[in-house]
C-alpha cells in the first residue's frame, strides 16, 4: 500500500499544475490579446526602424491558442480520470460522474476567482462534438437480443413515460407558480410545459455513467438504457412543439395533432436515415478487403454523417446514430479485419469516454460561470416533482406493460427502473439553449439542481440500494459454445412450437426476419463466402480465433496442468483393431514408430492446451513469408505422402474431420490453418494437412475434402495452388492401392 | 356437440389446469387447436404434426414433433414414445412452455426451469439412456445447421467436439487422461446451461383470447 499514497500525492500535485495551468491559459488569452494591439500601434507609430535585437526566445500564444486550450483541457479531464481510481477509497463510494463534476466546479470556481469567463457548455459543443461518440459506443454494441426482446417495454417507457412526466410536470409547477404568486407570476402555462419537457426526460449519458458501475442484470440495463436512448424523439418534438408555441402563445388542436404526426416523421425518419447510412457503411465495407488500415474510418464517418443529416432535418439524431450502428454491426463485423475490430471498439470506448468525462466537468464549470435566480419553492418542488411524476410514471405503465409481458416484472424491477432515472447534461444544453426568456435562468438553476440531485443523490445511492434489494447482476461469464447451441436450439424450439400452437408470436416474425436477412441482405452486404455462414459456425470460428490470440498472448509454451482433452471424451477405439489390414512386419514399425513421435508431440501440445501449434507469429507479418513457409511444407508433405501412400491400401474407417480456422490479415490473405484428427488424438499443424495424417491414413483416411468449398475461401493465387494439392491429395486417398 | 361438450368437460378442463397451470380459457383454446390439428379425431398422429406448414422450414422439426409423443416428457415416470397422443398428453407437452408468474418463490422457479431443462435433455437423449453421448449432441449440432445449406458433416463434428470438451472441462475439470467422459448427464447439462435462465426464456406466450377465428387459413 506504500506506493498508492505517494501516487496519490503524485497525481494531486499533477492536477494542481494542470489547473494552474488552465488558469493562466485562459488568463494569458487576454494578457495576449492586449499584448497584441501594442506592437503593432508601435510599428505603425515609429517609420524608423531601428534594429531590434534577434529574438532568441519569444512567445507566439495566438498561434496555438485554441488547439493548446483544447487539448489542456482534455488532458486535464483525463488526469482526473486517472487520479480517481489511484484512490481507492473514493471510486468504490462515489461514481467517478460526481467527481468529475465535482472537479469541474473547483476549475470553475477557480478560473471565476481570477476574474477570468469561464467556457460555458456550448450547444454546438456538446450536441455535435460531445455527444456523437458517446451515443455511437451506446448503439454500436447495443446488445440486440435483450432489446428487441424488450422493445415493446422500452418504448412504452420511453414514449408514454416521457410525455405523462412532461405534461405533469408541466401542469403542476404551472400550478405550483399560480399559487405561489410573487416573482413566479408571470410564468405561464406554455413556458411551464417547455421546461417540463427539458427536465422530464431521462439522460443516455447520466444512466451510461452510473449504470457501467453497478453492473445490474442485463433486463433492467436495457431497459432504463433503452428508454434513455429513445425518449429523445419525444424530447425533440416536444421541445420544438413548445418552444414554438411560446412564441405564438396558443394551442389549437391542430397544432397538436400536427404535434403527433411531427413526433411519428421525427421518430420513424431519423431511424430510417440511420438505417440507410447503416447500410451503406455495410456495404462499402464488403469491398475493404485491400485498404483495411481505413476500414474503422468509414464506420465512424457514416454514423457521424447519419447523426447530422438527421440533425439537418430536425429528425432525432440520437435515433438516427442507433440505427446506423446497431444495421450496420453485424455486416461490418462480418466483413473488416479482426484488427480493424478492435481498432473500431477501441476508438469508440475512448471517444465515448473522453466525451463523458468532459461533459461532466463542462457541467461543472458552467455551473459556477452561469448566472443564477435561485428560487427556492421553484427549485425545490421542481426537484420533487421529478421525483413523484418518474415513480407514479413507472408504476403505473408497469401495470400495463405486465398484461403483455411474458416475463412480468418485480416491484424490484419496478424500483430501479424509477430510481434509474437520472437526468443529465443533455436537459442542461437544452436549457442552455432557450430563447433568452425571462424565465430562463430561473430554468437553468432549477434543471442544474435536477441533475445535480439525480447524478450525486441518486447515481451515489443506487449503488448501496442494489446491494441492500439483491437485485440480480449481470452474469460476468463470457458466452460458450454450448450457450450459444442451445440459444440457436431454443429459437427454432419455440418458433416450431408456436407453430404446433398455430398463432403467430414473437418467434414466428423473429424468424422470419432472419431468414430473410440470410436469403437476401447477407448475400449484398458481406463480403465472400462468409454471407452464407450460419451464425453457429462464425461464433465458433470467432471463439477459435479468441483462444488462438490468448495462447498467443500467453505463449504457447505456457503448461496448463489437468486439461480435458479430445482423447477423454472420445470413444474408445477398440472396435477399431479387429479392422486394421495386414500389412508387413517392417511397415508396420515404421508406421507405429511415426505414430509414436506423433502421438509424444501432440501430447506435449495437448498438455499445454495449445489449440493450434503456431510455429509463426499469424499476428505480426501475415503475407508473403509465411505463405512461402507453407509453400515449403506443403511441398515436404506431398513428398511424404507419396512415398507412404504407394504402399499402403486405403482403408476408410473414421472420417477424420478437418478443421479449420480462419485468420483475416490485414492484407487479405486467408490463412487456412487446419487439423486432422486421428484415432482420438488431436494433432494440428500449421499447414493445409499435418504430417501424421499419412501414417494414420492406414486406419482412417481424411475424407475427400470437398475441393469446391475450399478454393471459394481463397483469395490469392497461393490458394489456387493449395487447392490444386489438395485436390491431387483427395485423389490420392481415395485411391485404394495395391490390395 | 359443440356447446354442449364444452359444458361436461368442466371438470376434467379444471383437472387439467390444476395439472398443468394453465388457465380454462387457454385450455379451451388449445382444445380447439387440437382438434384443428387432428381433424377432429381424438388423437393426433406424428402425421398429423407432419402436416403443419410453419413447421416446414424448422431444421429441428423431427425432435419437435417426437418430443410431443416421448413418454418421458409426460412426467409418470415411463418411457418409450406413443403412437398417438391424446389431449390430455398434448396439453402436458405444452405446459413445459409456461412462463413463471409473479407469485411463484425462488424454489417454485428452481423447479419450473429443472422442468424445462428436462425438456431439452430428453429432446437430446434420444436413446433414453441418461446421458447425451458425444455421438447424439453431434447429431443435434447436425440438425441445427441442417437448413443452413452445404455444410460439411465435419464441421458439426468439430463443433460438437468443441461443445463436450466444454462440458467436460466445467463439470470435471480434474480428468486424467486416460478418463473417459461418458456423456453429459442431467446434472452437468444443468450446469452449463445455468447462465441461460431457461425459466424466462422457455416460454411462448399462450393466448388467453380466442384468436382462431382470425387466421387466414395458413395455420394447419
Amino acid at each position: 500500500m506504500a506506493p498508492s499514497p505517494r501516487l496519490s500525492h503524485v497525481s494531486v500535485v499533477v492536477m494542481v499544475v494542470l489547473m494552474v495551468l488552465l488558469v493562466l491559459a485562459s488568463a494569458s488569452h487576454g494578457a495576449a490579446a492586449g499584448g497584441e494591439a501594442s506592437p503593432h500601434g508601435a510599428a505603425g507609430g515609429t517609420n524608423v526602424t531601428h534594429k531590434k535585437a534577434f529574438p532568441v526566445l519569444s512567445l507566439k500564444y495566438d498561434h496555438v491558442k485554441t488547439p493548446f486550450e483544447i487539448s489542456l483541457w482534455i488532458l486535464l479531464a483525463l488526469l482526473m480520470k486517472l487520479g480517481f481510481h489511484v484512490i481507492p477509497r473514493v471510486s468504490q463510494v462515489v461514481p467517478e460522474s460526481c467527481l468529475l463534476i465535482v472537479v469541474g466546479l473547483l476549475v470553475g470556481g477557480f478560473i471565476k476567482a481570477i476574474g477570468e469567463k469561464a467556457p460555458a457548455l456550448d450547444d454546438t459543443l456538446f450536441f455535435l462534438y460531445l455527444l456523437p461518440p458517446i451515443i455511437l459506443d451506446a448503439g454500436y454494441f447495443l446488445p440486440i437480443r435483450p432489446f428487441t426482446e424488450n422493445v415493446g417495454t422500452i418504448l412504452v417507457f420511453a414514449v408514454v413515460g416521457t410525455l405523462w412526466n412532461a405534461f405533469f410536470m408541466g401542469g403542476a409547477m404551472y400550478a405550483v407558480c399560480r399559487l405561489e404568486g410573487g416573482p413566479l407570476a408571470g410564468v405561464d402555462l406554455l413556458s411551464c410545459l417547455l421546461f417540463g419537457s427539458i427536465v422530464s426526460a431521462v439522460d443516455p449519458v447520466a444512466v451510461l455513467a452510473v449504470f457501467e458501475e453497478i453492473h445490474i442484470n442485463e433486463l433492467l440495463h436495457i431497459l432504463v438504457f433503452g428508454e434513455s436512448l429513445l425518449n429523445d424523439a419525444v424530447t425533440v418534438v416536444l421541445y420544438h412543439l413548445f418552444k414554438e408555441f411560446s412564441h405564438v402563445g396558443t394551442v389549437t388542436v391542430v397544432d397538436a395533432l400536427l404535434g403527433v404526426v411531427c413526433f411519428f416523421v421525427v421518430s420513424l425518419g431519423g431511424v430510417m436515415v440511420g438505417a440507410i447510412y447503416g447500410i451503406l457503411g455495410a456495404f462499402t465495407s464488403r469491398f475493404t478487403s485491400h485498404t483495411r488500415v481505413i476500414e474503422p474510418l468509414f464506420v465512424f464517418l457514416y454514423s457521424y454523417m447519419a447523426y447530422l443529416s438527421a440533425e439537418v432535418f430536425h429528425l432525432s439524431g440520437i435515433m438516427s446514430l442507433i440505427a446506423c450502428g446497431v444495421t450496420m454491426r453485424p455486416y461490418v463485423e462480418a466483413n473488416v479485419s479482426h484488427k480493424s475490430y478492435t481498432t473500431i471498439k477501441y476508438f469508440l470506448k475512448m471517444w465515448s469516454s473522453v466525451s463523458e468525462t468532459l461533459i461532466f466537468i463542462f457541467l461543472g464549470v458552467s455551473t459556477v460561470a452561469g448566472p443564477h435566480a435561485w428560487n427556492w419553492t421553484f427549485v425545490v418542488v421542481t426537484v420533487l416533482l421529478c421525483l413523484v411524476s418518474r415513480v407514479m410514471g413507472v408504476v403505473g405503465l408497469t401495470f400495463i406493460i405486465n398484461k403483455f409481458r411474458i416475463v412480468k416484472l418485480t416491484k424490484k424491477d419496478q424500483f430501479i427502473v424509477a430510481y434509474g432515472g437520472l437526468r443529465g447534461a443533455i436537459a442542461y444544453s437544452l436549457g442552455f439553449l432557450l430563447p433568452d426568456h425571462q424565465m430562463k435562468t430561473l430554468f437553468l438553476t432549477a434543471i442544474i439542481t435536477v441533475v445535480f440531485f439525480t447524478v450525486f443523490v441518486q447515481g451515489m445511492t443506487i449503488r448501496p440500494l442494489v446491494e441492500l434489494l439483491a437485485v440480480k447482476k449481470k452474469k460476468e461469464s463470457k458466452r460458450s459454445i454450448n450457450e450459444e447451441i442451445h440459444t440457436q436450439f431454443l429459437d427454432h424450439l419455440l418458433t416450431g412450437i408456436e407453430g404446433v400452437c398455430g398463432h403467430y408470436g414473437h418467434h414466428h416474425w423473429k424468424d422470419k426476419l432472419n431468414r430473410f436477412n440470410k436469403e437476401y441482405v447477407k448475400r449484398w452486404l458481406i463480403a465472400g463466402e462468409r454471407s452464407t455462414e450460419p451464425q453457429l459456425i462464425s461464433f465458433y470460428n470467432k471463439m477459435e480465433m479468441k483462444q488462438a490470440m490468448m495462447m498467443v498472448e500467453s505463449g504457447s509454451s505456457a503448461k496448463l496442468p489437468g486439461l480435458i482433452s479430445m482423447q477423454n471424451i472420445q470413444p474408445k477405439a477398440e472396435s477399431r483393431e479387429r479392422t486394421i489390414p495386414k500389412i508387413s512386419k517392417g511397415r508396420e514399425e515404421e508406421i507405429r514408430k511415426i505414430l509414436r513421435a506423433n502421438l509424444q508431440k501432440t501430447r506435449q501440445r495437448l498438455r499445454s492446451y495449445s489449440r493450434h501449434d503456431l510455429m509463426v507469429d499469424p499476428f505480426e507479418d501475415m503475407n508473403e513469408n509465411l505463405s512461402e513457409m507453407r509453400f515449403r511444407k506443403q511441398r515436404v508433405e506431398m513428398e511424404r505422402r507419396m512415398s507412404h501412400y504407394l504402399t499402403v491400401p486405403a482403408n476408410r474407417q473414421e472420417a477424420s474431420p478437418v478443421r479449420r480456422v480462419r485468420f483475416e490479415s490485414d492484407h487479405g490473405l486467408d490463412q487456412d490453418y487446419t487439423s486432422t484428427e486421428s484415432s482420438g488424438v488431436r494433432a494440428r499443424n500449421v499447414g493445409p494437412t499435418s504430417s501424421s495424417s499419412d501414417a494414420i491414413s492406414v486406419l482412417d483416411e481424411s475424407p475427400p475434402l470437398r475441393p469446391s468449398r475450399r478454393s471459394g475461401t481463397q483469395a490469392t493465387d497461393s490458394g489456387e495452388e493449395e487447392t490444386r494439392d489438395q485436390r491431387t491429395q483427395s485423389r490420392r486417398l481415395s485411391d485404394p492401392g495395391p490390395k | 356437440m359443440g356447446a354442449s361438450r364444452s359444458r361436461t368437460e368442466n371438470p376434467e378442463i379444471q383437472d387439467l389446469s390444476d395439472q398443468t397451470g394453465f388457465s380454462s380459457e387457454q385450455i379451451r383454446i388449445l382444445h380447439r387447436r387440437f382438434r384443428q390439428l387432428s381433424g377432429d379425431e381424438e388423437t393426433i398422429s406424428k402425421e398429423n404434426l407432419e402436416k403443419i406448414q410453419a413447421l416446414d422450414k424448422n431444421p429441428i422439426r423431427n425432435q419437435i414433433i417426437e418430443a410431443f409423443f416421448d413418454k418421458r416428457n409426460q412426467k409418470d415416470g415411463k418411457v418409450g414414445s406413443f403412437e398417438e397422443i391424446g389431449f390430455e398428453q398434448f396439453v402436458k407437452v405444452m405446459s413445459h412452455f409456461r412462463p413463471p408468474n409473479l407469485k411463484m418463490t425462488d424454489e417454485d422457479k428452481e423447479a419450473m426451469r429443472r422442468e424445462k431443462l428436462r425438456f431439452l435433455f430428453n429432446m437430446h437423449d434420444t436413446d433414453n439412456d441418461g446421458t447425451i453421448t458425444l455421438d447424439e449432441y453431434r447429431k443435434v449440432v447436425e440438425e441445427l445447421l441442417s437448413k443452413s445449406g452445404a455444410i460439411g458433416p465435419d464441421v458439426a463434428k468439430a463443433i460438437s467436439d468443441a461443445a463436450m470438451l466444454e462440458v467436460a472441462s466445467i463439470n470435471m475439470p480434474h480428468m486424467e487422461p486416460d478418463d473417459f467422459y461418458e456423456g453429459i448427464t442431467f446434472e452437468h447439462f444443468e450446469q452449463i446451461l445455468k447462465g441461460l435462465e431457461m425459466e424466462s426464456r422457455m416460454n411462448i406466450r399462450f393466448l388467453d383470447v380466442d384468436t382462431s377465428t382470425m387466421h387466414c387459413g395458413k395455420s394447419q
